[in-house]
Order: structure tokens, then sequence, then C-alpha cells
């Protein structure tokens, strides 16, 4: 189910995408690719909770881009959400980019977020492993930065090219908003402080990352569960970047486990 | 019809493999192909082709800004307008410009171009380009989606800067201070001319007109392909009211003087090929980083001038393709004269940035071109736009203070130093 939410009066308008219906709330917040429109490993949440995933404003039908400059109104808008929903306190997992938020949204207010999974997330900088330019990168090392195995058929979809001029156009629009308003959390390097805020998390933390995720390297999980209290920390075989796509089952099975745990 | 001699400062050296072997000229350009000896050498030869334009009776002298880039040695165009202001008499000071965005505080901009007008005696021309996304965005680190607002911001305040005679505050988003006092003032009051350089975002129509700034399409597609941004210009121009005065408008070009079309294309050849080939190949992925340009300039279907469409768009051309294609306008002087007047009156163009040192052009040839342009064509195409008055230009002392005669203590004749042929140390160095 898609619905459209106005917020704060209608500052900013959030396309929304819902799946289950009964089960804790289960709020995602996507990466700087945002929301495919076929996301099956949703879906499979959605059997055991109620899960929201919005697109981040600036993504997909989202509007208020404007009034966001950095990680600390981005957490403030997801708080925003959470609230008008009503769904607090609510499980959040978030995706690289996402995860970077979420990390951000429960250190703000703890009070909003029960569990909390990061999942490949950006958020640090590590001298010794840095992360390669995916701003900068050609669209044919995209595949290989994302998947494990680049020549699978989900990786393909996500890197394949329209033959029709209208449909490359649109494509090329869409992904240029996208990675902007990305921009303004990850450019030049996705550090914007979380390594002062992060011991302020007290929510049950999962850490999940794919073995050969070559965008964020594995070595950044230590990152957060050394500073993130009693954070647990699990490894998906056979996954990259993209682990709820690449292996949806295991990536299902590990947070549903966590979730419910 | 005006005249601004514009040097890019290029490397002239890169590798003949170069473009095999290395991804860009521009962002990650290996810091070994440059010798800092050769570097000297080269700029010293550039000032000096500056200078002899400015004795040649061009109108202006242009420099501009680029940063981790094999053919545009600028990281500062200030500094080489400075050296500029001390030994040269006539020409405009075109700084063409600093990429406000990049500094902090922008004040530091109003604050060098004041002396940069103070010291050259009211001779300069103030550029703000919003910069390229390979400078501001992937060698300084801006945000690509607040680049343009942080611009505008900057510009608000230099502006402020240089018209408010009493102290002020500014609270901005991107920059706050609470005593601007600019000091020194310029000698143009209340500020020099303000041109915008611009690589075709429909935005920067608007902001000139409105402004009643001076635009300049910095192209290297030539007079043909810059039609489509020349038209959109004066669309909005017409549609604001604004007088079509063709002085409102710059176009860069580069053009080539010889004896004769056959002397031009045997000498001058090898260095236009360097330059499209070697000069302008730069990576796609560093081209137009998500959210340099806006939505709006991507509808409009305007290319940008490096990466793969521009690559493209060049691949494989003959010298006699990019004298076609207008490139360049290349010849004898009876050619590149017709040529011209068709380019200016095509776009409706009254100030013309030259690139008459592109690629690896040695001295000789850019002096000879150079001096054969002067004489032979510049004062052909003076009467064009004659009607029309050049609100853009600046408005100097009458009398400018010239500088003490130098004594150097060591070195050859009158203290002059001047070594051997650049070409052969860098066949030595190999």
């Amino acid at each position: 189910m898609i619905t459209t939410h106005k917020l704060l009066g209608g500052k900013f308008s959030v396309e929304l995408h819902q799946f289950g219906s009964a089960g804790e709330p289960l709020l995602f917040l996507h990466g700087a690719g945002g929301l495919t429109g076929v996301d099956p490993f949703l879906e499979d949440l959605g059997k055991d909770f109620k899960v929201y995933a919005p697109h981040f404003p600036g993504y997909g039908e989202s509007t208020g881009n404007e009034h966001i400059d950095d990680v600390i109104d981005a957490a403030l808008f997801y708080h925003q959400l959470i609230d008008e929903l009503g769904i607090a306190p609510a499980n959040v997992v978030g995706h690289s980019m996402g995860g970077m938020l979420a990390a951000e949204v429960a250190a703000l207010c703890n009070h909003r977020v029960k569990k909390l999974v990061l999942v490949s997330p950006a958020g640090f900088w590590l001298e010794e492993h840095p992360i390669p330019d995916f701003f900068a990168a050609d669209l044919t090392e995209i595949g290989p930065l994302l998947f494990h195995d680049p020549n699978s058929a989900i990786a393909k979809m996500f890197t394949a090219i329209p033959e029709d001029f209208k449909a490359l156009e649109a494509m090329y629009v869409e992904r240029v908003k996208r990675l902007a308003t990305a921009g303004k959390f990850l450019w030049p390097l996705p550090d914007r402080g979380l390594k002062k805020r992060a011991y302020r998390i007290s929510s049950p933390t999962l850490v999940v990352w794919g073995e050969s995720d070559k965008l964020i390297p594995p070595v950044y999980a230590n990152e957060f569960t050394s500073r993130i209290k009693g954070a647990k920390a699990v490894t998906i075989k056979q996954a990259g970047h993209m682990p709820m796509y690449e292996q949806q089952a295991e990536f299902v099975k590990a947070v549903r486990g966590f979730l419910k745990g | 019809m005006k005249f601004t001699w514009f040097h890019l400062m290029p490397y002239r050296f890169l590798p003949e493999d170069f473009k095999d072997k290395y991804r860009s000229v521009w962002v990650d350009i290996p810091r070994n192909l440059y010798d800092p000896k050769v570097g000297h050498r080269l700029y010293n030869d550039y000032l000096d082709q500056l200078e002899f334009a400015d004795a040649m009776g061009f109108d202006g002298l242009g420099v501009n800004e680029h940063h981790q880039n094999g053919y545009g040695m600028m990281p500062s165009p200030n500094l080489m307008a400075a050296a500029l202001t001390r030994r040269t008499r006539n020409a405009n000071l075109v700084v063409l410009g600093n990429s406000i965005a990049l500094y902090n505080p922008p004040v530091r901009v109003a604050e060098e171009f004041a002396m940069l007008d103070v010291m050259s005696g009211g001779r300069l021309i103030a550029g703000f380009p919003v910069g390229t996304s390979m400078d501001d965005n992937f060698c300084y680190g801006e945000v690509p989606a607040t680049l343009r607002e942080k611009y505008y911001e900057a510009h608000d305040l230099i502006v402020k800067a240089w018209k408010e005679m009493d102290i002020f505050s500014f609270n901005g988003k991107y920059t706050k201070l609470r005593y601007v006092n600019l000091w020194p003032r310029p000698i143009q009051q209340p500020h020099p001319p303000i041109w915008i350089p611009g690589g075709g975002s429909v935005e920067t129509y608007d902001f000139c007109a409105d402004h009643d700034y001076q635009y300049s399409f910095l192209s290297y597609f030539g007079y043909i392909a810059g039609k489509k941004v020349a038209d959109g210009y004066w669309e909005v121009m017409a549609k604001k009211g604004k007088e079509p005065n063709p002085y409102a408008m710059g176009f860069a070009q580069v053009v080539i003087v010889a004896n004769s079309d056959e002397e031009a294309e045997r000498l001058y050849s090898p260095h236009v090929d360097y330059f499209f080939n070697r000069c302008l190949h730069v990576y796609n992925g560093f081209a137009d980083a998500p959210g340099y340009r806006t939505v709006k300039t991507i509808k409009a279907g305007l290319l940008g001038q490096v990466g793969k469409q521009a690559d493209l768009r060049r691949d494989g051309l003959t010298w006699k393709d990019f004298v076609d294609q207008g490139f360049i306008i290349a010849g004898s002087p009876k050619t590149v004269r017709e040529r011209l007047r068709e380019a200016m009156k095509t776009l409706h163009c009254g100030h013309l940035m030259m690139l008459m040192q592109i690629g690896s052009m040695p001295p000789d040839l850019v002096k000879a071109s150079t001096e054969l342009f002067a004489k032979e064509v510049m004062p052909y195409m003076r009467d064009l736009w004659s009607e029309y008055e050049d609100r853009w230009s600046p408005k100097r002392l009458p009398e400018i203070q010239s500088p003490a005669p130098v004594h150097f203590e060591k070195g050859g004749a009158n203290g002059q130093t001047r070594p051997a042929g650049i070409q052969s140390e860098v066949r030595s160095a190999k």
C-alpha cells in the first residue's frame, strides 16, 4: 500500500510504502540509492511486522528536501514522522545512508526506537579503510561495488539502462535528485560526527554486514559495535553492500530473529 | 568590439600516451607529471605572453581559476592578476574569476579584488563563476546540492561589502560575521564591473539579466555549438525587457592567425590536437556531480563542457573538422576576419575572450599569432557594435603609476635571466 503523508501541515510530503498489517511497527530507512519499487524483503518482513518504508524528502514523490541540510535535520524529520504516524517506539532498520540516519535517530532520542538494526551503515571514516567514491563511480563500476556477484540477475536489474530515451531521462533525473540529497550527508566523506553521538544509543542494536561488501568494508562493523553499548554484529555470506536483495532469506531471518528475540 | 586575451595556463608537457594511461587531466591527475622547474618557466612565459598582449593593444587580459588541473595551472588567478598589475599599463585585468562559494569567508574575495583594483589603478573586472563540478565538488569538497545557494549568499555578501560605507553584520546560512568593514575600498565605485562566466546553466541567464551583469559563456566548442546558449541568454534578456546590448555578453573562442590557411594548419595543428585530446580528457565521473546542475538545466538539454558526451562530440576530429565545426577560428588574417565577424554577429557578442595560447603551443607561435591578430584582424573589427555603449568595462584612473626600474644584482645583460629554450630542458629531463 502506498500513501501520502503531510507532515507539519505540509512542510514535508512523504510517499510511504506499507507492508503487512499486524505486529510491531518497523520503520525502514533506505540508502542513498533509495527504494527501487521492487523491494521483496520488505514484503517478507511484512509477514511479522507492520512495515513503514518512507521515501526520504527528495526521493520519489516525497518533498521538503530544502528544509533538510544535515543529519540532525534528517533525524528530526524521522522523529516527526514517527510521532505523526503514532508508532513510537518503533523498530528502526536502516541501510547504508539510512543506517547512518537511523543511528542518529536513536542517538538523539532512544524513546522512539525500540530496537535498532544497522545494515552496512555509513557514518564513519577510517583512514586505513577508505570508502570508494560512489558519486564518481561509472555505471560499470557500480555493480562490483554493490554486489557480491555483479553478474547475478538482481545485480543486473540495478545497473540496467533503459533503451527508451524518455525512460532514460526520467531515470537520470530521479538518480540526480536522489544522490544530490544523499550528498548532504555523504559528500565528500560520509562522516558527519556520529562518533561524537553514538554513545547515546541505548536501544538494543544489531549490525548486519555483507561479507564481501566492497563499498563500505565489513571492518567498519567494529566501529559500530565498539561505540554502541551491547551492539551485536552478524555477517551474511555471499552478499555485498545490498544483503537484503542479494541474500533476502538470510537477511530477513537475521533481522526477524533479533527483533523478535 | 572588445578583445580579451585569455590564458588558461596549461601544462605543455603531458606525455603522449596521457589519454590511454590516465583517466583524467583534472582532479586525480598524477602529481609526478608536474615538474616544478618546468612550471617556473611556464609561468614566466605565460606572464610574458599576457604582457605582450597588453603591448599589442588588447582590451583585456584574462585569467581564471582551476584546481588539480593539467590544463589550468591557476588555483589562484588573483596571484597572476597581481603580477600583471606591475608590468601592464593599458589592458583591463579580467579575472574570470573567483569561485566565490569556495572562500571562507567570501569577504576574502571582496578584499583581494579590491586590492587588485587599487593596485591596477581601477582596471579590474571581477568574475564570479559558480565554478565547475570538478573544482568545487571533487577538489574542494563542496556539497553539490547546496553549492548554488552558497554561491548566491557569497555574492550578496561581497557586493554589499563593496557598496556599504558603514560597518554591518552578516547573518547568512553559510557565513556569519559580526564586523564587515572592507579595507581597502576598490577604486571603481561602488565596485568593479561584474562578469559571470557560465558553462550553460539556465539559472545564470536570469542571474545576469536581473543584476545587469555581463554573461560570459566559456565554451570550448566554439561559436557554432555556442549559438544555442547565446540564443537562450538573449531570449531571457528579451523576456525581461533588457536592451540587447552585445557588450552584455562575452564568448570564449580559440583563435589562431598565420600568414595563410595552410600555414595555420601546418604550424598549429599539433597544438590544437594536444588541447582537445589531452587537455580536455576528463573522467566522466567527475564531469557533473549529482546536484551540481539543477534539474531545470538537465531538462533544458544543455550539455557539459567535459566528460563522456563532450568526448564523443570531439572524437576523431581533424583540423578541418575543428575549423568547419567552429571549434577553432584559424587561418590567414582574411579568413579569421570573415569568420570572426560572422561568429560575433551570430552570437550577438561584444566581448571576445580569445584563447590564443592553447595546449602545447610554444611561445614563438603564440607571439606570431597574437601579433598578426593585433595588426591584421583587430583593427578591422573595431567598428562592430560601435552603436552600443560598453557599460561593462572598467572606469580607471586617468593616470596609473609606473613601477620603479628593475635592478637585479645577478644575471645577464640588464639583470635579465633568460635560460635556453624550455623544449630542450624538458627533453634532457627525460
